[in-house]
């Protein structure tokens, strides 16, 4: 069995009974993607960039919803949108719905594979996305162009890896038996 | 036949369900868009998270501003060497039109002493660094490293080198929110330093130029004339140059010339940007008088008697 000594770099499978969360930890890769988040980025980066904070909120729904839910996914949206300078509530409104998203699909999203987990987390962005549109729409925005889609496609390819790092601290020990 | 009620006894309760609460927080979210676009009551809220943030913010530019350090480190000899031949040259340019400038101004300020004008407003301007961009895509917006701590105020004109950058539009502690001259529906006046036409240029939003609405197809204006700021307004001083024309479609058909124009400012590359205090040069409206609605009801009442 040569497998196992590889098993952190992929992520855990369905089977695989993860041990709970820390809370600090889970703050603090909050407060990690909110970070990544602010960097001032231009050009094609800024383009690419995708919403590190959306993916975490949404791995951590996704895993741990008796700690992050809707209320938090809320707050957080709120601080973002002062970190953007975008109107109040629309980070907010469209983190809130995302997290309702994650309780509504978790159980279902987690029996696949992770690249089967990443197709259905892009359709979960781009509604979110969507909204964000929607709301702009009313305020008597332009429509975007097609690159707009962009950043929640990259975020979806970033959702195997995104879980693997944030599942880490998660893995249990293995046994002896195992080596 | 009755269908039994089956519901699962609450030994797990935790609270409301998921849907309960998303509805709760979509109403929040939409009450506070609602209050934020149009009455713009929740600026403190905003100022308080603003200052919760700024540490993280902070730490944020760290890392660019690392490895603009790293590569000023290793800037070559050439590189500078060349830039300090062109800035000397630039500076002697411009040395000759400085000396031109203050016998222009010196005879324009006696001018308008004998007209009995008020003098032009120099105000305070601070030198600010652009932080970040605005992430927000469908915004035109640009961060900058000052805020209500060096006295900026919202309405501010922002200039860099060339010219018009945008206005400041939101003051935090810390720092400032700057719209720029291609945001979606932002307005400068505007006149064409050649023939004097006055116009409004609105932004058209992210990739696309802005534009001059509103001028007849007739209007004396040509392709590569360049624009300044009228200083109708109040908010931009007059005299700075804004923008460029880019091109002109005069259709016979249509009752206005479409005309796009090219900013001349480096709005969406330039670091260091100049904010012009608010030009208070402008004379407070004049009251109204007591009786002013009495008196343009019976002037309106005249006038359709008449």
């Amino acid at each position: 069995m040569a497998l196992p000594y590889l098993m952190p770099l992929s992520p855990a499978s369905p089977e695989e009974i993860l041990l709970p969360a820390r809370p600090w930890f889970i703050v603090l890769t909050l407060v990690l993607a909110l970070f990544a988040n602010l960097l001032p980025l231009s050009g094609v980066a800024l383009s690419l960039r995708p919403d590190f904070l959306a993916l975490v909120l949404l791995y951590w729904c996704i895993q741990e919803p008796r700690f992050v839910g809707v209320g938090i996914a809320w707050c957080v949206g709120l601080v973002m949108d002062v970190g953007d300078g975008t109107v109040f509530g629309q980070h907010a409104l469209a983190y809130a719905f995302l997290a309702y998203a994650a309780e509504y699909f978790r159980r279902r999203v987690l029996r696949f594979p992770p690249w089967q987990q990443a197709a259905q987390v892009a359709v979960l962005l781009l509604l979110c996305a969507a909204l964000v549109l929607l709301i702009q729409f009313v305020g008597g925005a332009n429509m975007p162009r097609w690159s707009y889609a962009v950043p929640p496609l990259v975020g979806a390819l970033l959702w195997p890896l995104v879980s693997v790092v944030l599942q880490w601290p998660q893995r249990p020990p293995r046994s002896p038996a195992e080596r | 036949m009755r269908h039994i009620q089956v519901e699962p006894p609450a030994f797990f309760h935790r609270g409301p369900s998921p849907l309960t609460r998303l509805a709760f927080f979509v109403l929040i979210s939409l009450s506070m868009l609602f209050l934020d676009t149009r009455y713009r009551y929740l600026e403190n809220i905003r100022h308080v998270v603003a200052v919760a943030l700024y540490p993280l913010q902070r730490a944020a530019q760290v890392p660019s501003e690392a490895m603009a350090f790293v590569g000023g480190y290793f800037a070559t000899q050439r590189a500078l060497s060349e830039e300090n031949a062109a800035l000397k040259r630039q500076l002697v340019e411009q040395g000759a039109m400085a000396q031109g400038a203050v016998s222009t101004s010196n005879e324009n300020a006696r001018l308008k002493a004998l007209l009995d004008m008020r003098p032009r407003y120099h105000g305070a301007a601070t030198v600010v660094e652009v932080l970040y961009t605005g992430r927000d895509p469908f915004a035109q917006k640009v961060f900058v490293n000052k805020g209500a701590d060096a006295g900026l105020s919202p309405g501010d004109a922002v200039i860099d080198a060339q010219g018009v950058v945008g206005q400041v539009t939101r003051v935090l502690p810390f720092m400032a929110e700057v719209t720029l001259v291609t945001d979606k529906d932002h307005a400068v006046p505007v006149k064409v330093e050649r023939s004097g036409v006055r116009s409004v240029l609105f932004g058209a939003g992210a990739g696309r130029l802005p534009e001059l609405r509103f001028l007849s197809p007739n209007a004396d204006i040509q392709q590569g004339d360049i624009l300044v700021t009228s200083g109708i307004d109040g908010t931009y001083p007059p005299g700075l140059a804004v923008a460029r024309v880019a091109s002109l479609e005069r259709e016979t058909g249509q009752m206005f010339a479409r005309i796009t124009t090219q900013p001349l400012a480096g709005v969406d590359r330039s670091e260091y940007l100049l904010v012009l205090g608010h030009a208070s040069a402008t004379p407070a409206r004049p009251d109204e008088p007591a009786d002013a609605d009495a008196a343009k009801k019976t002037g309106k009442g005249r006038r359709r008697g008449g």
